[in-house]
């Protein structure tokens, strides 16, 4: 997932107090009136058409959350992947998978649940003529070179994954290409839910108002604007909908969204606006949030440039972490939304999950004699100075960006060691990262797709990984995550984990900057609410006086 | 002058792929789109390519922009990269922008030529001082401010307004957005109405009116304001275009999905087909907006004729 493109949140509408009623009210056909039950919270545009496989940012997964159910949920609390659909999911060699399904599941047109919903589902995900953001979740599974081959211009050689067979009307079985012990815990991401038939009969249909299995069902869908969904009575899982609802209202600005919170047209805003934070505690009290969530941000050395690699580079980039104050910059620039990082991955994951605090050791806290002893030693930064480079159209970035630089020049003693190179836009950005053009150090964000420490090591720092951006590689690392991905049981294979994060800590091709957390704020109307490890609000057990 | 309106018509040709042809090499000067729409990740080449395809984007500019403008011409404006139609978001944006356009408009000619007029009239007194100190600290003070301020104190505090617009942006929601946007523009119409009054007092015509015996009220109305205005509607003409496209920081503010909003979507994803939809129709508004100007001068001067 993306955390340098979060869109601005945004809010949701409607059913205005009553005692506002004259004339407010978040109006019409998006989600005025409605019963009291409703929650109103605020949304962000999604950047793509919502269908599982072609979602990657939060404000889609947010709906994706809400009207889909998987093989596994990742529990909101722990994080945890427990069965969903799933009433088991076996495998003796770690590759070779058999899934069976709860029985009784319905979507919210009258249908089915079945294997076919599964691996059709899959099947179209993967497939290279859909071209869905998401399609590499899909990558382990054999066959996938055939539907999707790698290079560009080449054409799909299969019309399915040879991996995938229904053997039953619940059950179906998945076959990887290599040995992947935590595979089954990656399928509480929202690109492998199931799609019922409607989906291939009429896709338009489907996109203006998506169906689903989960605990709420579409019922009024206005793109970019609003959408109201209603708790679906069908619904048999676990977790039903302690609400009548919830109507989403989009906000093109979360700092509009914060005071229509506190105008009272508003329950839940799930990301409580920069210029606010200062002020959310005393604004909102209690009904202020601000927990851990699974996101990192990274400051990433092109290690293809010749002046950052080597013997010397690892040096530099010690002592440039050094350098940098991140107590400081969390509390001044963060009010305490962000924890200075000490190891590669995210508190959220817990003790269990791989999460070790001070992992990183001495590399990743502030001394500036040791940092200006480091760089001495590898003949000083190259060329004298060093530049960090960063979109700035979103996220609030500018600011702990000369943060950074200045804690860096200080330490250093130097005027203008650091500078900081502002990049108009994200894609702008992208580009130049996906050219390998980069000549000094960069932002990474990145935001899990699920809670396994697999997900934060893996796509950043393996050989040719898919968001391996400074283009690190080292056979050490790669071989002990091939060793944890075919482990026996999760608990080696964490541990191996672990050990191949400490290849990172000797290496440090990125600098850990600081854990992100989530930020949310309610209205008095509302209790119960959370936020999941993905940042987002647990819309179900919320209740509504 | 039908043959004048025509010439004039005939000239948008031009203009309009100009225009269009320079939008349109802007944004693709902007790099490849696509790489942003995967995030944090690298795009895998296959997929990329596909995506590609589908927008064209893998076609020379010049091919890009011919299969774009031979769509234009049969009501296809493309699609945004969330898959919706550029002519679903103009249905949804102009609407909602020329709606804020006109509250605007409205509370400049009524507010802004009515203290011109008066200030004019009054010129040195304690009125016309106070009223210059004020549109001074409307053009100093950013429309940012003033918003955030006013929907503050109006939509927390006093609970008298909501803070944000609805999706369908009735007109009483757009009162106080409107009367935000029009400050500044306010401000310069007030003053550009008041140093026009202010000379033509003195002239000839106005004294010969005064001698006929002319009621007070008809002199300042018909000959004074009628003769004072043509600097101002040339004013008002050109900011329409302003008010619909520049409304982006009142409509950020209100949360109104305006023009300005999408345009500057468009920009961040670089999603051509969206920025040069809307600038075609803004350029359009621009032409015909000047236009209309030009035909108001005949109007309000007689002297000035079209052939």
């Amino acid at each position: 997932m993306i955390a340098g493109t979060r869109l601005a949140p945004t809010l949701v509408g409607a059913t205005a107090l009553a005692l506002l009623a004259s004339g407010c009210g978040g109006g019409g056909s998006g989600g005025s009136g409605g019963g009291s039950g409703m929650v109103r919270a605020s949304w962000g545009d999604p950047q793509h058409p919502l269908e599982p496989a072609n979602t990657n940012e939060v404000q889609g997964g947010k709906v994706l959350d809400m009207i889909f159910r998987g093989l596994k949920r990742y529990n909101p609390e722990t994080g945890e992947a427990e069965d969903m659909m799933a009433e088991s999911i076996e495998t003796d060699d770690q590759q070779e998978f058999t899934v069976t399904l709860k029985e009784g599941w319905t979507f919210q047109d009258g249908t089915e649940v079945t294997a076919d919903s599964y691996v059709d589902a899959w099947n179209y995900g993967a497939h290279l003529e859909n071209a869905q953001i998401a399609s590499y979740f899909f990558q382990f599974i054999e066959g996938y070179d055939e539907v999707h081959p790698e290079e560009e211009g080449a054409e799909a050689t299969a019309d399915t994954l040879s991996g995938l067979e229904v053997t039953g009307k619940h059950t179906f079985t998945v076959r990887l290409t290599e040995p992947f012990a935590l595979w089954p815990e990656t399928l509480g991401y929202a690109a492998y839910a199931p799609l019922p038939q409607a989906f291939f009969d009429d896709h338009e249909g489907w996109l203006a108002k998506p169906i689903g299995n989960g605990p709420y069902e579409i019922d009024s869908y206005q793109r970019s604007q609003s959408m109201r969904l209603v708790r679906n009575d069908d619904y048999d899982g676990p977790d039903k909908a302690k609400n009548d609802g919830v109507d989403l209202r989009v906000y093109t600005d979360n700092n509009t969204a914060y005071t229509d919170l506190q105008a009272g047209n508003l329950d839940v805003i799930d990301d409580v606006p920069a210029s606010q934070l200062k002020n959310a505690e005393s604004d909102l009290g209690d009904r202020y949030l601000n927990q851990p969530a699974g996101i990192i941000q990274t400051v990433v050395f092109p290690l293809y440039d010749d002046a950052w690699s080597g013997e010397d580079g690892v040096k530099l980039r010690q002592g440039i972490s050094m350098a940098i104050d991140r107590e400081q910059i969390t509390e001044r620039i963060f009010s305490g939304t962000r924890t200075p990082a000490s190891d590669f991955t995210s508190p959220v994951l817990g003790e269990d999950g791989g999460f070790q605090e001070g992992l990183c050791g001495e590399v990743c806290e502030y001394d500036p004699e040791r940092a200006r002893q480091l760089i001495e030693d590898a003949g000083g930064l190259p060329g004298g100075r060093v530049t960090l480079s960063s979109n700035v159209d979103t996220g609030s970035h500018r600011q702990w960006l000369d943060a950074v630089c200045n804690s860096v020049n200080n330490a250093l003693e130097q005027e203008n060691a650091c500078t900081v190179n502002p990049v108009p836009t994200f894609a702008d950005f992208r580009n130049q990262i996906t050219g390998r053009e980069m000549s000094g150090m960069f932002r990474a964000g990145w935001q899990m797709d699920y809670p396994l420490i697999q997900n934060f090591l893996q796509p950043l720092y393996y050989t040719d990984a898919s968001s391996n951006d400074g283009g690190y590689s080292s056979d050490e690392f790669d071989d002990l995550v091939d060793q944890a991905n075919s482990a026996d049981n999760e608990e080696d294979s964490v541990r191996l984990f672990k050990e191949a994060e400490q290849v990172l800590v000797d290496d440090m091709p990125s600098i850990p900057l600081w854990y992100q957390n989530g930020t949310a704020g309610f209205s008095e109307r509302v209790s119960d609410v959370r936020l999941n490890p993905f940042s987002v609000p647990v819309f179900t057990e919320i209740t509504v006086s | 002058m039908g043959r004048y309106v025509i010439r004039r018509l005939l000239q948008m040709i031009p203009v309009f792929v100009g225009a269009t042809f320079l939008i349109f090499l802007m944004v693709y000067a902007l790099g490849d789109p696509v790489t942003a729409l995967f995030g944090e990740r690298g795009p895998d080449p296959a997929t990329a390519a596909a995506l590609r395809e589908q927008f064209n984007l893998d076609k020379p500019v010049w091919q890009q922009y011919l299969l774009y403008m031979g769509k234009i011409f049969t009501g296809d404006f493309g699609t945004a990269f969330n898959g919706e139609p550029v002519t679903d978001l103009m249905g949804r944006a102009f609407p909602i922008s020329a709606r804020l356009m006109l509250v605007a408009l409205f509370f400049e000619i009524l507010l802004g030529i009515t203290l011109g007029v008066i200030t004019g009239l009054r010129r040195g007194r304690l009125l016309d001082t106070s009223v210059l100190v004020l549109t001074l600290v409307v053009i100093a003070i950013p429309t940012f401010v003033l918003g955030t301020t006013l929907q503050f104190f109006l939509g927390v505090e006093f609970g008298w307004i909501d803070p944000a617009v609805g999706p369908e942006g009735r007109l009483d929601e757009l009162i106080v957005p409107g009367l935000i946007l029009s400050l500044v523009s306010l401000a310069y119409v007030t003053r550009l109405t008041r140093t026009s009054v202010a000379e033509n007092v003195r002239a000839d015509y106005v004294r010969t009116a005064v001698a006929k015996g002319l009621p007070r009220r008809r002199v300042t109305v018909r000959h004074l304001l009628r003769n004072s205005l043509i600097p101002v509607v040339t004013y008002l003409g050109a900011d329409i275009g302003n008010l619909m496209a520049g409304a982006i920081v009142t409509e950020r503010i209100f949360n109104i999905q305006g023009v300005g909003y999408q345009l500057f979507q468009g920009i961040l994803r670089q999603n051509s087909p969206t920025v040069v939809g809307f600038v075609v129709v803004l350029v359009l508004i621009f032409l015909l907006a000047n236009l209309l100007v030009d035909l108001l001068y005949a109007v309000l001067d007689p002297r000035i004729r079209y052939a």
